[in-house]
């Protein structure tokens, strides 16, 4: 059975990864495949209720992690009502103008950037909504009716830069990938040609309030009111994790998806870390969080909620105490459960207290066990290491967890290695429970130095309750001594392996897009047996030799002049012969005066041109035993 | 003009160099003791400093407050420890969850090749217990690592009291940058490589590990701590790793200076820094502090568990805390601030520590000499072997000359060695070498089984047996061997050993200069005066001498009166069978090359060396384009040495036998 469900899974995985050229805006009602559902359910169909006209949505769900730790997901979604395809759109009401007009100028299909600080620990967090690299990470499909696709690439990874703060001009052909089968669109699609496709990441980039301010800009309200007033930077920068992006795809704009709007969802996850702020305890509320409350929506939102997840309360009623109380709940499908949420509409008056602001607070009722033990795994997690000592090799392992008790699961691994190391692809190993674990597909291209990096792509299937190593062998490149970075003694980033993984459904789950939360259609649930997430394991920090830049270079330089010219000459001294020679030539002054001698008509100080001629050779061996 | 080409001249310098042979190795020699000796003289040595920029010298205020903290932990600690009769993991385990960290265990199994009879310990099983503390702001692509051995008995129990009550205050600090791995390990220095191997995925010994879960990216740098008693009067740094490596001397810089800064007295080699350092017994001091230094550097075995991170290019020191009869003691919370500002620092660090030196001596505490002023020492030693060689390259040539122009027809085994005679002897030192390496463990069951001997008895004695015989073996050989008693024979068969030995000794001070030096100054002036004409009983016996055994003899003899511990011939010995045993585990247990000097004669070259070399390469960014020079190192010198190892003492070894032989023919002929 288990075979069967799995070759079922691979097989949907595969048709995502072949899928989605087929779909078009005209057959969606009459698609019956499996994979092609998967693709397109809850992503092409848009809420076409609101009809004409733009709309805005946000959304704050609140998280509390496994490891007592909360992680607040920020979600704002713009929609605008015209295809930025086809029509010349001039006029913005609430979507981003500058944002608008670089989707026109460079044919974008999708746009997908998220910038990043820390790391998602999937370990003990457990499964992210939406996780992201360290750093930056920039991903963006183009229509098929560009024709440089690199060019367009390059000219909008700068002005993104521009427009975001970012370092994003660091995106080059040495680190922009084009993956195969990891990265599908996400909107509505009528390209799949991977060559459309350009990834990058850059997870050097440091993340700071630099970014946030332009991102923020970007909101209808801005951060004066609504949601977005929490989003204070000082505090969202103190905590474990801070990821915030921005996704832009064309969905159906009506329900038989005649019409072509544009979805701009902006995402912010922050991880607050409840112990080292709270003094050990675990109580939390907004203000302390952001150091802020709510005053009001956006006005300009058509919705504005704020989710609580107390999916832990359900058997337990007396854990913990949520202020102020509301009686809305709901229960929302996400990872392929049935989760509780307590729903806070901020377009209710009656959520305000007498002073008219919000302030969602949680309290713990008792002390919670001292010794939990260590926090549950969640059903699928990675690890990425490099093993080996010295500068010469090195091995890349991933290891990859399924901790499902009983169903086997397809991941599609992606790796991107910078060229300066050089993998050794007949090295490549996947074993599972001590034995070879074959992929089902795999794309390798190979790197070219100073020009491309190594891209893998491996569809893995995971049996159940097993951990996967893969591992590849590489060594390490001497760069030339200018193309070091600054500080180059602290290392070179690798960026992280992506896994794209559909896991079982704990029970059948279906989104409707229509009414269902923001955070519940970040990725499509296909027929509801499973549902899709995308991971990223931690980057690697890689040493390579490196010269030393410091002052002993110079030394070395100087030594090295030394060297040669002492040696030279000492050389020189110890095997040269000297012999004093009769110079029949005579210098320049003999020859400055016997071209005068000639012009005058005087006969020449020494006797024909013959003799000058030779005269003239002999001066070479002299000059050579000269030096 | 042309010095070399014209033959006058060069006949001149060849007058010079044979002539003056003897006045100028002795000039050599002294020059080259005397350059040593003044390392240690305070003028001439430099003061420490901080390179690392982004440790500058006290931009942290410590607030660590827990000293009582971490004595509540340490008594709990003891109590769990005694009841458990071991590690106690599962407390272990909890208290550090109990404190926000991510907690992982290794359990590790390994046998030793034969019982270890100073420990007492034959099967070695244990469980290290670690706890990341990830840092808010970083990927975990950097840890520093605090590490505290679980020793037995009452051992270090304040040592992880302490280590816990840090975990505890740092977890509540927003400011790392690193993820902070903080790591109680069993069974000391088993226990520490189980752990480095689990890290790193890599299996060098043959210990059999559980698979390591949890990872924090490269580690920087570690800070191995080892503390016994409540309060401390002073703390001694260790930097001595394995096979002589030293962790970056900013590493040391930086405990100098959080001393400094909290008042706290530290010691190197147990010895206090004297304030008088311009007077005599300053200078005695001095001297005694550096000796210590090289006969421990030279010994090549790691003198606490930071030791072993130095092959992963991790740069890392031991903290010993010392409680003496001083007035001025210190509570755990000054302790603790020194470690909170050590491990702030760390934090800070941008690159790898690369900075400052990996090549050093060190004098006292506040200065230090680097490579560039300690090779000249040994490279004049090295000198004598060259000149010697020189002046025998002179007179085979002058030999060859006056056969070929006078009687051609003279002896053919005089005129030529043949090959035959100069591989021999060579393939049969080679060969004792090999056994010495690989019989003492192979045969321990066998002579266990037929003699009343124990097993690391059976090792240290079969090895000092092989050894033995190693002398007297090609004893009887070259009889057979064609010119081999001729002037020529043994002219050009000590010409080759010289230059091998001037290469190893030569490639062993680059590596080890502590090694290279105590070998050099024992072994060059013999191998320099050697020969089988003259006085050959008294040749023989200063051979016996300057053997790497009798060498090792005399170290542990100078180290215990260095410490001021001196032992009776006696104990020496005894000393002196469990340094063999020790080296030889101490090979198996950690790959460290076998040091001559904890070994003996002769070690044929083994793969793992290659590996050593990569390390020390890497390691070497202080002084040269390290990048160039670990390729350099890879491939050039790996060859050489491939080539030159086991040639080290056996062809002395050779030499030696090579003049007792002849003696005995002559003995033999003379009857």
């Amino acid at each position: 059975m288990f075979t069967s469900l799995s070759s079922h899974a691979i097989g949907q995985l595969a048709c995502w990864l072949e899928g989605g050229g087929s779909l078009s805006q005209g057959n969606m009602a009459a698609t019956v495949l499996p994979c092609l559902l998967l693709l397109s359910v809850g992503w092409i169909v848009g809420d076409a209720a609101q009809g004409g006209g733009d709309t805005f949505r946000e959304e704050l769900l609140l998280t509390p992690l496994r490891s007592g730790d909360i992680a607040a997901t920020f979600q704002f979604r713009t929609r605008l009502d015209s295809d930025l395809r086809r029509e010349k759109v001039s006029h913005y009401r609430l979507f981003p103008k500058v944002l608008g007009q670089v989707i026109s100028k460079y044919s974008v299909q999708e746009l997908h950037l998220s910038f990043t600080q820390g790391f998602w620990r999937t370990r003990s967090w457990g499964q992210p909504l939406l996780q992201a690299p360290t750093g930056a990470e920039l991903w963006v499909w183009f229509q098929d009716s560009v024709a440089d696709v690199n060019k367009s690439w390059k000219e909008l990874s700068n002005i993104l830069s521009g427009i975001f703060c970012a370092s994003l001009n660091f995106i080059e052909s040495t680190n922009t990938v084009a993956p195969t089968a990891s990265f599908k669109p996400q909107g509505l699609v009528n390209v799949t040609n991977h060559s459309l496709l350009r990834y990058a990441t850059l997870p050097r980039e440091v993340v700071c309030t630099e970014n946030l301010t332009p991102w923020k800009k970007l909101l209808p309200c801005g951060s004066k009111a609504g949601l977005a007033s929490l989003l204070k930077a000082e505090r969202l920068y103190h905590s474990s994790y801070h990821s915030q992006s921005v996704h832009i795809r064309p969905i159906c704009g009506n329900a038989d998806c005649t019409q072509v709007s544009w979805e701009l969802r902006q995402v912010l996850t922050v991880v607050f870390d409840l112990y080292s702020s709270g003094m050990g305890k675990r109580d939390w509320s907004l203000f302390k969080m952001f150091s802020r409350t709510i005053t009001e929506p956006c006005p300009l939102a058509s919705e504005s909620k704020i989710y609580l997840d107390t999916s832990g309360s359900e058997k337990d009623d007396d854990l913990f105490e949520v202020s102020p109380f509301t009686a809305h709940e709901s229960l929302v499908p996400v990872h392929g459960d049935k989760k509780l949420y307590t729903v806070y509409d901020l377009l209710e008056q009656s959520v305000f207290n007498t002073s008219r602001n919000l302030n969602i607070a949680l309290k713990w009722k008792g002390s919670p066990s001292s010794d939990a033990g260590p926090p549950l795994p969640p059903v699928c997690h990675a690890e990425r290491y490099v093993s080996g000592y010295g500068l010469q090799t090195g091995v890349i392992n991933t290891m990859i967890y399924n901790n499902h008790p009983y169903r086997a699961f397809p991941v599609m691994l992606m790796e991107t290695v910078p060229w300066y190391l050089r993998l050794y692809v007949h090295t490549l190993s996947i074993t599972t429970k001590g034995k070879e674990n074959k992929p089902s597909y795999i794309h390798y291209q190979p790197a070219k130095d100073r020009r491309r990096p190594h891209l893998l792509e491996m569809l893995i299937q995971l049996p159940p309750n097993s951990v996967t190593k893969v591992s590849i062998e590489f060594e390490r490149a001497l760069l030339k001594w200018t193309e070091y970075p600054p500080d180059p003694n602290h290392g070179f980033y690798i960026s992280p392996s992506v896994l794209s993984v559909l896991i079982p459904s704990v029970t059948s789950t279906k989104t409707e897009m229509e009414d269902s939360p923001l955070f519940a259609t970040i990725f499509p649930s296909s027929d509801g047996s499973s549902y899709f997430i995308r991971l990223y394991t931690e980057p690697l920090l890689v040493n390579l030799p490196t010269p030393d830049f410091s002052m002993p270079y110079n030394v070395i330089c100087l030594t090295c002049t030394v060297v040669a010219v002492g040696y030279g000459s000492f050389y020189n001294l110890l095997t040269r012969t000297f012999q004093v020679e009769d110079r029949k030539g005579g210098g320049i002054v003999k020859k400055l005066a016997n071209i005068i001698r000639r012009i005058r008509g005087v006969p020449l100080l020494d006797a024909g041109s013959l003799q000058r001629r030779k005269g003239h050779a002999a001066e070479a061996p002299q000059i050579g035993a000269m030096e | 003009m042309g010095l070399l080409s014209d033959p006058n001249r060069r006949q001149a310098l060849s007058r010079v160099v044979t002539r003056l042979n003897t006045p100028l190795c002795i000039i050599s020699y002294l020059v080259g003791m005397g350059w040593f000796l003044g390392l240690a003289f305070h003028p001439f040595t430099l003061r420490t400093y901080i390179s690392e920029n982004s440790m500058g010298s006290t931009m942290v205020e410590e607030q660590f407050q827990g000293g009582d903290r971490a004595l509540s932990y340490a008594r709990e600690f003891a109590a769990h420890k005694k009841a458990s009769g071991g590690s106690p993991v599962a407390w272990l385990e909890r208290t550090m969850r109990g404190l926000g960290l991510e907690v992982y265990t290794q359990s590790f199994v390994r046998t030793l090749p034969f019982p270890d009879e100073a420990t007492e310990r034959y099967m070695v099983k244990g469980t290290n217990v670690y706890g990341i503390l990830r840092a808010p702001r970083a990927a975990s692509t950097e840890s520093l690592v605090l590490s505290v051995p679980c020793s037995e008995g009452q051992n270090n129990n304040q040592a992880v009291g302490l280590l816990l009550a840090l975990a505890s205050y740092f977890r509540g600090q927003i400011y790392w940058a690193k993820d902070i791995i903080f790591l109680v390990n069993e069974h000391d220095l088993i226990g520490m490589e189980a752990w480095l191997e689990g890290y790193h995925d890599v299996n060098v010994t043959e210990i059999k590990s559980s698979v390591m879960m949890g990872r924090a990216g490269a580690i920087q740098a570690a800070v191995s701590l080892e503390l016994n008693t409540d309060v401390t009067t002073s703390f001694d740094v260790i930097v001595e790793g394995l096979n002589g490596q030293l962790p970056n001397l900013d590493m040391v810089n930086l405990f100098h200076a959080f001393c400094q800064k909290n008042t706290l007295l530290c010691t190197i080699q147990g010895k206090l820094q004297r304030s008088d350092y311009d007077t005599f017994p300053g200078y005695l001091h001095n001297l005694q502090t550096l000796l210590l230094m090289v006969l421990k550097q030279g010994s090549g075995r790691p003198q606490g568990d930071h030791g072993l991170f130095l092959r992963y290019h991790i740069e890392a020191i031991t903290l010993r805390g010392i409680n003496s009869f001083r007035q001025y003691k210190y509570d755990m919370n000054t302790v603790g601030k020194t470690l909170e500002g050590m491990f702030r620092k760390l934090n800070n660090l941008s690159e790898r520590l690369h900075q400052s030196y990996f090549f050093y001596l060190l004098p006292s505490l506040s200065r230090f000499v680097s490579i560039g002023i300690y090779m000249p020492a040994i490279g004049f030693i090295l000198l004598i072997l060259i000149l010697r060689s020189l002046d025998l390259w002179i007179k085979l040539n002058r030999a060859g000359t006056t056969t070929e122009d006078g009687a051609a027809d003279d002896d053919d085994q005089d005129a030529k060695p043949g090959f035959l005679s100069l591989a021999t002897p060579i393939v049969i030192c080679h060969a004792t070498g090999l056994s010495l390496y690989y019989i003492p463990t192979m045969s321990q069951d066998m002579a266990t089984d037929h003699f009343p001997v124990s097993e690391s008895e059976a090792v240290v004695l079969i090895s000092i047996a092989i050894y033995v015989a190693g002398l007297a073996l090609p004893h009887n050989t070259h009889r057979y061997l064609t010119g081999a008693g001729s002037d020529q024979g043994w002219m050009t068969l000590k010409l080759i050993s010289l230059l091998y030995l001037a290469i190893q000794l030569s490639c062993i001070a680059l590596i080890n200069f502590s090694l290279g030096f105590i070998l050099a100054i024992t072994i060059v002036p013999v191998a320099a005066i050697v020969q089988p004409t003259g006085p050959k009983v008294l040749y023989g016996i200063l051979l016996v001498l300057v053997t790497p055994a009798t060498t090792l003899l005399g170290s542990i003899f100078l180290y215990r009166e260095l410490i001021e511990y001196p032992v009776s011939i006696l104990e020496c010995w005894q000393l002196f069978l469990q340094a063999i045993a020790g080296g030889i585990l101490d090979h198996y247990l950690r790959r460290r090359y076998r040091a001559v000097k904890s070994e003996q004669a002769g070690q044929p070259l083994r793969v793992f060396y290659t590996e050593e070399l990569n390390v020390i390469g890497g390691r070497n960014g202080g002084t040269i384009l390290s990048s160039s020079r670990e390729i350099l190192l890879s491939w050039r010198l790996e060859i050489l040495v491939l080539i030159a190892w086991d040639w080290i003492f056996n062809s002395f070894v050779f030499l030696f036998d090579f003049e007792i032989g002849s003696t005995g023919v002559v003995f033999h002929e003379t009857s």
